[in-house]
């Protein structure tokens, strides 16, 4: 059992755990992530290790409430244990000094950059990072990114914080004023493709953190299988960052889509009885 | 000469239906019988055929007495997992093989023997076993067959044993490849928590390499490592249309049902597609289990595709039977060469084509050889990939000092010890293929590593 020492919710729909555990915390690095399961009857549900506290035992996860398993999730307290966690999984980021490095993030998907660019950071790099979200109330970590970057932009689709349009625009203005070494990209999936074909132009290394469906983690199902080049490989145990111009995004985006149904099955189940809960009290 | 007493089978309309066992195994007058037909060999041959050398006439000759018991006692002297043995062990090519009476067809069902005394004490408690403890540590990387097998053999030599397991669950293949159908899961808890009674520890989701390393489980005290994490990445046919949707590794369909319990979805979070016309790719036993899994969850076809023939199969027989006659079809002699999705990117079809047997390859079977212009399409909504499986790449890749061979086994020495000092290896993880030789494997080696243990020990107490 694993408990749950901090819960703090960071944004719309968003939550921030610090969950006990000593060995994850102690060897973890950027790039990698858990999977976590909430109880017997719960699936296996991967997130990005936002950072560790080694003194203390804590890995940090921050998820966004999309469907079931994150809403139940988001519905436990401080104090709460979940059955499993464990960790952490895939290769972790290769950290070295670039130069120039653009760190484009989408969404949640913030909260997995915040460790690359503070190792980037670390190791000499110059950090520009580019934040996209729908509207204002769904940026999270801007506190952290900016004490990371040394310039952050935002990108609002309503034009309520930033710029309005897309982190794509932002990308390009960038380029097209300086020299750029490295891009590093993580959040939905029409965003990574889209910073992709951008650096892909430029001839501009890209690495994207791809998030395709995942069952046990450790290299032995193939659920996570995504084509790189042509070839095969596992996002759990040979990435899960890819070279984003060699990733086949049209198959990607269409895995993705293998459980919708069943997740809309599961997602109305969960609410229904959280409903009749609320009805018997 | 007596003919051998067959297990009654339930009906295939009904047991296709549910995940119960095929058959309940024998009544205590079907015991006797079979086990009376044991000729008691003055040199027996059966033994010969056991990975792990159980006393097999000795075992049935208590049985034949009406003392279980004492036929326990002596299975578990070599066995420490008799009920999973006696269900899925391949015995017509181990022990059953090398019976005297084979000659006749008529061989002693021993694996059935064994099912029957390891069920009949599966629901009594275990008497205390004393254990002279030599506060030795040692630690086991993965729980599956291997790992289990060698942890309980060092366990009752007195050493104090952890398993390490990835999953959130112990058993390995046990837990999540396998079907209830097949090894019920309460069979395999029972085995597991007797070990635990033992004493014992399971540490599960703890990935060795990452969770913790190698070097940890050296620092934290412990004397001897060994590794048995088993088979990994699933091996692919390598063409067109194989990543589209509903197109799955039979690891995957198999760890979704058995591991995640999927078929009672939404009641579990975990989905699983049920396939209308399935099409599973493969001969083994893993392809049976896949096919007979995929017939459980209710589709009206599943056809099993095979590029040789039935014979070549290295599947048992009796799973083969089993399948067939619980609605499988077998299309043997037929490869596929591409699946065809919709537009939607999920697959439809299965382009194959038709095979032909010539010549004899290194393996001794006969090779198979594409027919020009024979192509054909079998429409489907599901395919499950079953060709077999890469040994699993996680910790070798991360332990540069740890030497595998070109397909990425750990290589052993004849004391199943790898390249690094006091760490062994065994099972799957070195090229095993059953879940008994790999058990064998890990006795073998929780001797050596005893062995190792005591020398290094002797070693350090002059010093």
């Amino acid at each position: 059992m694993y408990k749950i020492v901090n819960k703090q919710k960071i944004g719309e729909k968003i939550q921030s755990y610090e969950i006990y555990a000593p060995e994850i915390a102690k060897n973890a690095k950027p790039g990698q992530f858990v999977i976590f399961r909430i109880d017997d009857k719960g699936e296996r549900v991967p997130l990005t290790i936002v950072s560790t506290n080694i003194r203390d035992g804590l890995v940090r996860v921050i998820f966004q409430e999309t469907g079931k398993s994150t809403e139940h999730f988001a519905s436990l307290e401080e104090g709460n244990y979940i059955k499993d966690f464990v960790g952490p999984l895939g290769c972790y980021t290769k950290i070295k000094k670039y130069g120039t490095v653009v760190a484009v993030a989408g969404g949640v998907g913030v909260a997995e950059v915040l460790p690359v660019i503070k190792a980037l950071k670390k190791a000499g790099n110059k950090i520009i990072t580019i934040v996209g979200a729908r509207s204002r109330g769904l940026i999270i970590l801007e506190n952290e990114l900016k004490e990371q970057s040394d310039l952050l932009l935002f990108a609002t689709n309503d034009g309520t914080y930033g710029t309005k349009g897309f982190v794509t625009d932002i990308l390009e203005d960038i380029i097209n004023r300086e020299k750029v070494d490295m891009t590093y990209v993580i959040g939905p999936v029409p965003m990574m493709q889209a910073v992709a074909e951008i650096t892909k132009k430029k001839c501009i290394y890209t690495l994207v953190s791809l998030n395709p469906i995942m069952l046990d983690g450790t290299g032995m199902c193939g659920a996570c299988r995504v084509s790189i080049n042509g070839k095969i490989k596992f996002a759990c145990v040979d990435g899960p960052e890819f070279d984003a111009h060699l990733v086949d995004w049209e198959e990607l985006i269409s895995r993705l889509m293998l459980f919708k149904e069943f997740e809309k099955i599961s997602y109305n189940k969960f609410k229904h009885e959280q409903e009749c809960k609320c009805y018997k009290k | 000469m007596l003919q051998k007493i067959k297990m009654y089978d339930r009906d295939p309309k009904v047991r296709n239906k549910d995940f119960e066992q095929v058959n309940f195994g024998y009544s205590q007058e079907e015991m006797f019988k079979e086990a009376r037909r044991c000729l008691q060999c003055v040199t027996p041959m059966c033994r010969n055929g056991c990975p792990v050398e159980i006393d097999i006439p000795v075992f049935i000759k208590f049985l034949t007495e009406g003392n279980p018991k004492q036929a326990f006692e002596v299975l578990k002297q070599k066995n420490n997992l008799p009920a999973v043995c006696g269900r899925v062990c391949p015995q017509e090519n181990q022990c059953e093989k090398f019976c005297i009476l084979s000659k006749k067809k008529e061989s002693i069902c021993i694996g059935n023997l064994e099912r029957y005394v390891a069920d009949f004490m599966a629901e009594s408690p275990i008497d205390n076993v004393f254990i002279k403890k030599n506060d030795v540590k040692i630690a086991i990387i993965g729980s599956g067959p291997a790992g289990l097998t060698c942890g309980g053999d060092l366990l009752k030599m007195g050493y104090d044993v952890t398993i390490y397991e990835s999953l959130h669950d112990a058993g390995g293949v046990l837990r999540y490849g396998i079907p209830d159908f097949r090894l019920p899961k309460k069979v395999l808890n029972i085995e597991i928590d007797n070990l635990k009674k033992l004493g014992i520890k399971i540490i599960l989701n703890t990935l060795i390499g990452r969770t913790k390393t190698l070097k940890d489980l050296f620092d934290e005290g412990n004397k001897s490592v060994f590794i048995a994490v088993g088979a990994g990445l699933p091996i692919f046919p390598n063409i067109p249309g194989e990543n589209l949707n509903h197109i799955y590794c039979a690891n995957e369909f198999l760890v979704r049902v058995n591991l995640m319990h999927s078929y009672n979805f939404p009641v579990y979070d975990t989905p699983i597609y049920k396939g209308k016309n399935v099409v599973v790719i493969g001969g083994g036993n893993t392809a049976m289990d896949s096919a007979r899994t995929a017939i459980r969850l209710g589709a009206e076809s599943v056809k099993l595709i095979y590029r040789r023939t039935e014979d070549e199969m290295p599947s048992r027989k009796e799973e083969r039977v089993h399948a067939k006659e619980e609605g499988v079809e077998f299309v043997v002699l037929t490869n596929p060469i591409k699946f065809i999705g919709n537009d939607k990117k999920f697959v439809k079809a299965v382009e194959c084509v038709k095979m032909e047997l010539k010549e004899v390859d290194y393996s001794g079977r006969k090779n198979s050889h594409k027919i020009d212009g024979s192509n054909y399409i079998i429409e489907t909504d599901m395919v499950i990939l079953a060709l077999g499986l890469h040994p699993n790449p996680v910790l070798p890749s991360l332990m540069k000092d740890l030497c595998t061979d070109s397909r990425g086994y750990v290589i052993i020495d004849e004391n199943y010890m790898t390249s690094i000092s006091g760490v062994f290896a065994g099972g799957d993880i070195i090229g095993g293929n059953t879940v008994i030789k790999a058990m064998g494997m890990g006795k073998k080696a929780a001797k050596a590593m005893a062995k190792y243990c005591s020398f290094t020990f002797a070693e350090s107490n002059k010093i």
